[in-house]
């Protein structure tokens, strides 16, 4: 949408950012990591979202699929699963090497294709559901994933599982996580930006706009709106699987199927930085990434309070987010036309409220 | 779960009791998804924070108990509270979504049931609390189906709400301008109704009347700050299944989801309950849909 020379310019300072950022401020490595998963979080959120107008409520829940898949096979390449959890950690187990790293490659690779075909599955269900249903019922979803886990005594249940420990020092480790997340959100937006640009991302707005028309004109929108969530669902996987890692315990309310946290605030960044955009979802992030940690520091005990009003606002108030707000104010730099008389310029929101 | 269908079936006594239990929680969630219905069917807003409502009032009857005075009286009271807070809410946050899109309404309702989560999260900490009336328990079929007084109780005052709501909403002035709105709400403005104090009206009534079945749910039962969004998704299930603007099956189904969530905490463990009532709520979406998609295919 913007032009190539500024988008490249936003590419360079992202990227010199996100190698610099860690080695400039060592005390905030994790911080700068949890940024670039919110920046992946939201920009897969918005596939489904903002580009094909399914509001899920539910993606978290692939993360915490992910983040499981990616303990068991770590866990189940090397040991009996059942026996490590039933312990709690009280068997210190030690991986070698090879062994941590094996399983982490797997673990990874694992985690992306079950929550894709979690995602299968679940869609199949639910992709029936259209609108508020729709993010009713997979907010149901998540909540019932974390419920059952939380039932599992194989994977630990309630308790949790300790994760194999990274081997090094805790420096290298937490470099070595952020690494993974800032690769992952570079490649997740790069392959997003391919995507929105094929004919494929075309059938996801088509989808959204009306469905219907969209299926007369002989779009098989159920196998466009599945693949577009299993793409979500695959990059949300790998993301838990490295958040679970890197906290290093995993446990299903909190850490695994965080739905009141991360889940909403997924929808929430992808929100304010303004849906259906290629960047408003990363620009969203950033900043909510931002705000939540000055909150951290400046408003202790009453964060959270602070983040859900932030939300309130931001989504009665302030719905067409920063980006849609941009483009109604200065839709030529945008390169979308004006139809004099009309509102064909008006982002996502308008169309919705249209419906 | 089998060895414990073949208790079921062995002890009947056993089984009525987990069905009596089941009626009396069934009530409460009843009225919550009865005031849901209102808010859902008058002015299409899908309010998410509907459990965190019935939290607060429990918290109201808590500290109502803490000082000394009988949770029971706390009932009015948190009707009261309650409604006047719903108004409030309804003044800053809800007077903006009713126009919008619905998938606003359901986020900037969860965002708000995060809110109040949080904030009773740092007034009374994450412990479980309960509103002790002070009622004895009774014993029916040689001690296997206890009573307790404050159930039995708890089940009248519930009935009594009900009843008041219904009535009013049926003969006074404002029910009738409630409903009204609910069926054609510009028909109604030029009639001469003042949509937006009804609008205005009905969400504190829906607060009041969680408020309320808050109160009941600490008396029986324990509350805890996120204890609220199971309440909201039960409110969900129960209007689902029964449909909007359909009371009598909104309580039925409220009963109904009563007694199987105590069923199901008993046969499959009450690790499961809430595992349970979620994928009743799938169920019930997904029905729906099929349901939905067999008429669609009749019109075209």
């Amino acid at each position: 949408m913007t032009s190539a020379r500024t988008d490249g310019v936003i590419y360079a300072g992202l990227i010199a950012f996100g190698i610099v950022g860690p080695l400039l401020f060592p005390g905030y490595t994790n911080q700068i990591a949890i940024m670039w998963l919110m920046v992946l979080m939201a920009s897969t959120w918005d596939v489904m979202g903002g580009q094909t107008g399914y509001n899920s409520l539910g993606n978290i829940a692939f993360f915490g699929i992910g983040m499981y898949a990616s303990a068991v096979v770590q866990i189940a390449l090397f040991y009996d699963v059942g026996e490590y959890t039933a312990a709690f950690g009280a068997i210190k187990v030690e991986f070698t090497d090879a062994q941590y790293f094996t399983g982490l490659a797997l673990g990874l690779g694992l985690a992306g294709v079950i929550a894709a075909i979690v995602s299968v599955l679940v869609g199949l269900c639910v992709f029936g559901l259209r609108g508020p249903y729709f993010a009713i019922g997979t907010l149901g979803v998540a909540v019932a994933m974390a419920e059952l886990i939380s039932g599992w005594n194989y994977v630990g249940g309630g308790g949790g599982i300790s994760m194999p420990v990274f081997p090094g020092e805790a420096g290298a480790s937490s470099l070595a996580f952020y690494a993974m997340f800032f690769v992952l959100a570079i490649v997740a937006h790069l392959f997003l930006r391919w995507l929105y640009s094929t004919q494929f991302g075309l059938a996801l707005n088509a989808i959204r706009d009306d469905e219907d028309k969209a299926e007369a004109m002989g779009l098989h929108t159920l196998r466009y709106k599945l693949i577009a969530w299993a793409i979500a669902a695959f990059f949300m996987g790998i993301a838990g699987a490295v958040f679970g890692n890197m906290i290093g315990f995993i446990e299903p309310l909190e850490v695994a199927f965080p739905t009141t946290t991360f889940g909403i605030f997924m929808v929430a960044m992808a929100l304010l930085g303004g849906k259906g955009t290629l960047w408003g979802p990363v620009l969203g992030a950033i900043l909510f990434h931002v705000v939540k940690e000055l909150t951290w520091t400046y408003l202790l005990d009453w964060q959270w309070v602070a983040l859900g009003a932030i939300i309130v606002v931001n989504i009665v108030y302030f719905q067409q987010g920063i980006l849609g707000w941009a483009q109604d104010r200065w839709p030529a730099a945008f390169g979308l036309k004006v139809d004099e008389g009309g509102d064909d310029a008006t982002p996502a929101g308008a169309r919705e409220a249209a419906e | 779960m089998l060895d414990n269908l073949q208790i079921l079936i062995a002890a009947p006594a056993l089984a009525a009791d987990l069905l009596i239990q089941g009626v009396f929680i069934g009530a409460i969630f009843a009225l919550v998804a009865y005031g849901l219905a209102l808010v859902w069917g008058v002015m299409n807003v899908k309010n998410l924070c509907q459990g965190d409502y019935v939290i607060v009032g429990g918290y109201i009857a808590y500290l109502m108990a803490q000082s000394g005075i009988n949770p029971i009286l706390a009932l009015p009271i948190a009707f009261v509270l309650m409604f006047m807070f719903g108004w409030v809410v309804y003044l800053a946050v809800i007077r903006r979504v009713v126009d919008r899109d619905m998938f606003t309404s359901l986020l900037a309702t969860f965002g708000l049931a995060l809110l109040i989560a949080q904030v009773l999260n740092l007034i009374f900490g994450p412990e479980v609390r309960t509103a002790e009336a002070g009622f004895g328990t009774f014993f029916m079929a040689d001690g296997l189906i206890a009573i307790q007084w404050v159930r039995l109780i708890s089940l009248g005052l519930a009935g009594a709400l009900a009843l008041g709501i219904v009535l009013f909403m049926r003969h006074s002035r404002m029910g009738r301008a409630i409903r009204a709105t609910a069926q054609d709400p510009r028909a109604a403005r030029v009639l001469g109704v003042n949509t937006d104090q009804v609008y205005a009206f009905t969400y504190a009534l829906n607060a009041a009347i969680c408020g309320a079945a808050g109160v009941l749910v600490s008396l029986i039962w324990v509350i805890q700050p996120y204890f609220g969004i199971v309440y909201s998704i039960r409110a969900f299930v129960i209007v689902t299944a029964a449909g909007l603007g359909n009371l009598p099956g909104v309580i039925l189904a409220g009963f109904g989801l009563g007694v199987a969530e105590n069923m199901s905490a008993f046969l499959l463990g009450a690790e499961f309950a809430v595992a349970a009532v979620v994928s009743m709520l799938l169920i019930v979406l997904i029905y729906r849909q099929i349901q939905l998609y067999r008429v669609r295919q009749v019109v075209r």
